[in-house]
């Protein structure tokens, strides 16, 4: 190829980074937003709750709820934990020590939290952090093993908690896909509405 | 628990992929024939007429493989400048929010390079590092642009297997704005709509602050003036009491994003957690449709493949081979994630519930070993569990998948071209053994087209295994590690596999963001990505200018159950040849001592 030839080349390799740029990084995007907004503005904005004016949190992402009163999530390693601005797991390996201590001592406060004998299994997801670290679910069995010592505090009956957690317990996408869970923010907002 | 779900999910899996491979297939087929017609050109050809006049463009003139070589290498390399300048500038460009600094030169050198090459490797965090326009334009831009580039190369090499005497495989540009026009944008736009129903976000506004429903206290290192983290006299960091009261919930125009990014089998994360983050991944059937897209165009293109060469039975044949490498490996991942760790299991973990420590509830152990068996076997890297927790079986199928060379469907285009690449060895091992002149579909494979193959499979082998060796035994390695002991040794040896490969996923504990990791991470990936294509290229130009033999007695027939085995063979043999001796120090003497021992590090 002559030097014409290259910067022939060049000066089109130019004009179709402008070109394409404008359509699939200007117009594509913004379609989807437009649309978006249109169609499906609570998903497009975060699927935010809002509460007496304020915003509260989002069904999608976790809260770091510690006290007996509420559910609690999965452990988090998304920066100081459950940090939304800074989303990421433990990458911790199977044979690190610092996930096998993490893991036998988030065991043993789950037990005592939750009045469970010493042999009981726990359900792995309730101590083990997870990929996002804003897992906004745990496992329908996490759930109703934390539903007596939430019950107690708030003077609840085991039947009415029972039911609240199959409210907020969504099931395998259309039947088949993924696993069931339980959202634990929108779960607890609905133990805190009907105090 | 390999549970019934989880089979009836794989099963329609691979059966709508099947179901799905011929349509799409057919379209592509439309797509790449310059003069094709789609039922867009009401819309699109106008668009499509005018961009070639931007361009100052003649359609109709067709290059050869040099010719469309440079072409390409000059467009990458200007997308390359475009990107690192935008990362690089960040903080005066718009839509910048959180007002977010400028990258540093390393990083942006290695972010550039990484979308560029289609890789999308990320040292950086995505919504504490680059502003929605950055984002937007500088990545969004290859996520299309370097995967219409992998189709190109793979339909230049097709053209060259089924063209006789021909001195050209097509136009570059033409074969760029077609498959971006007519492919990407179209399905993307219906499908980063579905994502946005799940609950995935497209919006512009800054990020929001959520007062908690119940505050708490977190403990984190105390710092001085400086910053830095106060130590006491033994060494260890004083650590403060922080109430947190208010919960920061990063936003953005995430849904276009992340539509591309798997279409596309770019795997670039808008958020750092990737499809592991719900606004990212929001519910099971969303993660279903994303996985199912990154194989949807490498599975059609096998289907492109059978029709350019009119033996519709080689196509499938191919994908046939691509279909038990990838169910090999889902069910050896899958096996190894649900049993756990034995550790773990020890402590008091439920045993029923699988190595959940890096994965979310609502995919489980099956969709998250699928997934990441799945952006392995592809180019993609998009992960929705993280792989540096997984067992070390389990880990294990994602690494060998990038080190087989992601031809198990592969990247779009990349999986396929370096598929054929795997078919013209495998027809010259079998020519060797029955003693014949070695023929593919009519063409007679001589030394040259032998000696490029082998070249494009020797330089990644040179790079992934040179690379993740110097790292080894280097301080700038070492430091980056998050684990110890072989667990540390499978995270150097991902990374530049990762790298090479053009996947992008990680072993993510790595940190990676240094100068010494980001650039020689780059470099990789330039070697991973041109250093492929070139001779890839060379070989569709020198298979073009061959006389088609008419079929006789002695030709080795590319269909059927025989020519399945041999091309599994070849890539199994290949590939285990290559990395076994830094597999058996990584995830297998891992698995060992996991099993064996009560040995941690």
């Amino acid at each position: 190829m002559k030097t014409s030839e290259y910067l022939k080349e060049l000066r089109m390799a130019l004009a179709s980074v402008i070109v394409l740029a404008v359509i699939l990084c200007g117009a594509y995007p913004l379609a989807v937003w437009g649309i978006g907004q249109a169609l499906f503005p609570n998903q497009a904005n975060g699927t935010l709750i809002q509460l007496r004016g304020k915003t509260v949190g989002s069904s999608l992402i976790a809260q770091g709820f510690k006290g007996a009163a509420y559910f609690h999530p999965r452990p988090s390693a998304a920066g100081q934990g459950y940090d939304s601005s800074n989303s990421g797991g433990s990458n911790l390996g199977p044979t690190s020590q610092k996930l096998i201590d993490s893991v036998k001592e988030r065991i043993a406060v789950y037990r005592l939290e939750n009045n469970l004998t010493p042999e009981f299994p726990v359900p792995a997801d309730a101590v083990t952090s997870s990929g996002s670290g804003l897992d906004p679910h745990i496992s329908v069995q996490n759930a109703r093993l934390q539903a007596p010592r939430v019950a107690k505090v708030r003077n609840m009956s085991q039947e009415t908690l029972r039911q609240k957690i199959d409210i907020h317990t969504e099931g395998r996408d259309l039947g088949m896909f993924g696993e069931p869970r339980v959202n634990v923010l929108n779960l607890n907002l609905e133990l805190d509405s009907g105090r | 628990m390999m549970d019934i779900y989880g089979w009836i999910q794989l099963a329609l899996f691979i059966g709508l992929l099947a179901l799905l491979t011929k349509p799409v297939g057919l379209y592509l087929v439309r797509v790449l024939d310059p003069t094709g017609k789609t039922f867009l050109d009401v819309i699109l050809k106008p668009l499509e007429r005018f961009i070639y006049r931007a361009l100052g463009l003649d359609p109709e003139k067709e290059q050869g493989w040099k010719g469309y070589t440079v072409s390409l290498l000059l467009f990458s390399l200007m997308g390359l400048l475009f990107t690192f300048a935008i990362l690089r500038l960040q903080h005066l460009l718009p839509l910048n929010p959180q007002g977010f600094g400028p990258m540093s030169s390393d990083l942006a050198f290695n972010t550039a390079a990484s979308f560029t090459t289609n890789t999308n490797w990320q040292s950086y965090g995505g919504e504490s590092t680059l502003s929605y326009f950055s984002q937007m334009v500088g990545l969004t831009f290859h996520n299309f642009a370097s995967a219409a580039t992998g189709i190109a190369v793979a339909a230049a090499l097709v053209r060259g297997i089924a063209r006789q005497t021909a001195k050209t495989l097509g136009n570059f540009w033409v074969d760029l704005v077609r498959v971006n026009l007519y492919l990407l944008l179209p399905l993307c736009l219906i499908y980063a709509v579905f994502l946005v129903s799940q609950g995935a976000i497209q919006n512009f506004k800054a990020y929001d602050t959520a007062s908690l429903v119940e505050s708490y206290t977190v403990q984190e290192p105390k710092q001085d003036a400086t910053g830095t983290s106060v130590k006491d006299q033994t060494g260890k960091t004083v650590m403060v009491e922080k109430k947190m009261e208010t919960q920061t919930i990063a936003q953005g125009p995430l849904a276009s994003q992340a539509a591309i990014k798997m279409l596309g089998t770019n795997g670039g994360g808008f958020m750092n957690a990737n499809a592991a983050h719900p606004y990212e991944n929001p519910t099971p059937l969303a993660n279903f449709i994303q996985i199912l897209s990154i194989f949807l165009i490498p599975s059609a293109l096998t289907w492109y493949l059978g029709h350019q060469v009119g033996n519709q039975r080689h196509g499938w044949v191919v994908w046939g081979a691509m279909a038990f490498l990838f169910l090999a490996g889902v069910m050896v991942c899958w096996w190894a994630e649900a049993v756990g760790n034995p550790h773990l299991t020890a402590l008091g973990l439920d045993q029923l519930s699988g190595n959940m420590e890096g994965k979310e509830v609502r995919f489980g152990i099956f969709n998250s070993a699928l997934f990441a068996t799945v952006t392995t076997d592809a180019s993609c890297g998009a992960v929705n569990a993280m792989h540096d927790s997984f067992t070390p079986l389990g880990g294990l199928i994602p690494l060998l998948n990038i080190q087989l060379g992601e031809v198990v469907f592969g990247g779009v285009g990349a999986g396929l071209y370096g598929m054929l690449i795997f078919v013209v060895l495998t027809v010259f091992l079998s020519g060797l053994m029955i003693g014949r002149t070695p023929e593919y579909l009519g063409k007679k494979i001589e030394a040259y087209d032998v000696k490029v193959s082998v070249l494009a499979v020797l330089i990644l082998c040179v790079s992934i295994l040179g690379f993740a060796a110097w790292g080894a035994v280097s301080a700038w390695g070492i430091a980056g590690l998050n684990n110890t002991g072989p667990h540390g040794l499978s995270e150097i040896l991902y990374a530049y596999s990762s790298a090479t490969g053009n996947n992008g996923s990680a072993f993510a504990g790595l940190n990676a963001n240094t100068p010494w990791l980001n650039t020689t991470l780059a470099l990789a990936m330039l070697i991973g990505r041109f250093f492929f294509i070139i001779p890839v290229m060379a070989l569709a130009g020198n298979l073009a200018k061959k006389k088609l033999v008419p079929p006789h007695t002695g030709s080795f027939p590319v269909s059927g159950l025989t020519f399945l085995i041999l091309l599994v063979g070849t890539v199994l043999i290949v590939g285990a040849l290559t990395f076994l001796p830094a597999l058996a120090l990584g995830p297998i003497v891992e698995h060992f001592i996991m099993t064996g021992s009560g040995r941690l590090f």
